[in-house]
């Protein structure tokens, strides 16, 4: 055999071990995961039941709902914030962004716990609003909490990526559309934003998936708030319902896939959750 | 005048984006180091809570440090032959390959975890053990490994350094361990700190697979703030963040590193 051919072949005998170990303990357990999920009494139908079910509907409904909101909103603030520190240098900058970015280190039941400090029963929020109107306002262990502490867990991720891609824009590109006499709004929506796209559509992606199948906060703020992935925790210790949490989990996790599949044949980058 | 509008109202988003990141991260420090955040402040500081978590929770940081070393030495031994035979080997199956190991971290961690339970919780040794727990972390940060790692193989032009060393007599073997891997290593460094940032601080899985007897460093500050007063969750908090924020710290400057090797 020749040595070209010899080598690329002991190169992929090399991948061999991971890939045992990943069929051994995802692979197979995922089959056994849609074989459960089919064992109930509907069979096949459970994986309908998200949309056949009123409550599970609910439940994807909203959780569908919650994950775009929090998306368009951190892509909001962090396209202001991404393009305004990468575009302006002043003293502590460095110091703001390294501030920034520290939340990206905690997990989401940490987050789920900042966001009880900031708007929880003894939370500043409320002891502030007690001052100043006499009403203590308190809307950690809700949906309100949950929206607080996706953003919070999404925001510093999608400032680092636009920052990154704001910096490789090419700004003779700008100048000449000012120069073409193009108005500042112009010059964001026909120049800036068009060239951020494929940013801001794979970080999109990922804060919407990481939303979706996000457990940790929700679970810290109260496991009672109608999202899917504490829909599926509670039918399975809860409810012993295992063919029914199986069924629902391989509809959310083929849900967040699509839409990280989705983003990265539009956006073309690596693009993948975390968290 | 429009455009220091425009700075000024820029400059305020940000500053607010800023303190609502960083706001929720002193209120938690400062409420781990008083002696009653109700009264507040005044009531005086204390390491009081910090002492006390220590007493009752120092079994999971050790856990928790132990799993994360497991999980790199795993995430070592199969993701960088792994990464190395996805760089040579390219092909429609290469990246098949590198799609699937990709999955565990498209996929929510409650649904693998259910999995993992549904397979294995029936073998009670297992299911009890920390290795239990170990296995989820190992699928959920390999791909980590692999990409880091793969990133860097792909911008040194491995194929030019290796067809060198084979001129030269070199073995397969000799070349991988000798001419492969101190090339590739700032990627290795990279993925190695991303690795155990990650299993520090994993949780979705964690939850599911931990037993009584195998609490980790996130199962038990989730424990501390469901039955715990606010002070000894936030001391608990403070705890981790003096663990994992070293270890950011050195992953973005590591990042940074394998990056510029890349460039």
């Amino acid at each position: 055999m020749d040595p070209v051919a010899r080598d690329r072949r002991r190169a992929l005998a090399l991948a061999v071990p991971a890939l045992a170990v990943f069929a051994a303990f995802w692979l197979l357990p995922m089959a056994r995961l849609v074989q459960v999920g089919a064992s109930g009494p509907d069979g096949i139908a459970a994986y309908f039941a998200v949309v056949t079910n009123a409550n599970y509907f609910r439940s994807l409904a909203s959780t569908v709902a919650l994950s775009a909101g929090v998306s368009v909103v951190t892509l909001a603030l962090s396209l202001i914030t991404g393009i305004f520190l990468q575009r302006n240098r002043f003293s502590g900058r460095d110091v703001l962004i390294s501030l920034m970015t520290l939340p990206l280190a905690f997990p989401g039941v940490v987050v789920g716990f900042l966001v009880i400090l900031l708007v929880g029963r003894q939370g500043l929020a409320g002891d502030v609003t007690t001052r100043l109107f006499d009403e203590k306002v308190v809307l950690a262990y809700g949906m309100a909490g949950l929206f607080i502490g996706y953003l919070y867990f999404s925001i510093p991720r999608v400032i680092l990526t636009i920052m990154a891609s704001v910096e490789k824009l090419d700004p003779a590109l700008e100048e000449a559309a000012r120069s073409l006499g193009a108005s500042t709004w112009q010059v964001l929506r026909d120049v800036i934003l068009p060239a951020l796209t494929p940013a801001i559509i794979s970080s999109g992606a990922i804060c919407f998936a990481t939303s979706m199948g996000a457990f940790g906060t929700a679970f810290t703020l109260a496991t009672q708030i109608n999202v899917l992935p504490l829909t599926i925790y509670n039918e399975f210790t809860n409810y012993a319902n295992f063919s029914m949490a199986a069924s629902l989990s391989i509809v959310l996790g083929i849900i967040t896939w699509a839409a990280l599949a989705a983003a990265r044949s539009l956006a073309g980058a690596g693009v993948a959750a975390a968290g | 005048m429009r455009k220091l509008l425009r700075y000024w109202l820029q400059l305020a988003v940000t500053l607010a984006v800023c303190a609502f990141l960083v706001v929720p991260v002193v209120l938690s420090i400062l409420a781990g180091i008083t002696e009653n955040f109700f009264v507040g402040l005044k009531s005086g500081f204390t390491l009081r809570w910090v002492i006390e978590v220590w007493n009752l929770y120092s079994a999971t940081i050790w856990r928790s440090i132990g799993i994360a070393l497991a999980c790199l030495a795993a995430t070592l031994i199969l993701g960088v032959p792994a990464a190395y035979a996805l760089a040579r080997a390219q092909s429609r199956f290469t990246r098949w390959i590198e799609e699937l190991l990709t999955l565990p971290i498209a996929v929510p961690g409650l649904a693998t975890a259910l999995a993992l339970i549904l397979l294995y919780g029936g073998w009670r040794d297992f299911r009890a053990s920390w290795l239990f727990i170990l296995v989820g972390h190992v699928l959920f940060t390999l791909p980590f490994m692999v990409r880091s790692v793969l990133a860097v193989m792909m911008a040194v032009d491995l194929k030019t350094l290796e067809e060198a060393a084979a001129s030269l007599g070199a073995s397969f073997r000799q070349r991988f361990l000798s001419v492969v891997l101190p090339n590739v290593r700032p990627g290795i460094v990279a993925g190695s700190l991303m690795v155990v940032t990650l299993s520090m601080g994993e949780f979705n899985l964690t939850w599911m697979l931990h037993t009584p007897l195998t609490k980790t460093l996130p199962v038990g500050l989730a424990d501390s703030y469901a039955s715990m007063r606010l002070e000894l969750g936030s001391a608990y908090t403070l705890i981790f963040l003096v663990m994992i924020v070293p270890l950011l710290v050195s992953l973005q400057w590591a990042a940074a590193r394998a990056e510029r090797r890349g460039a």
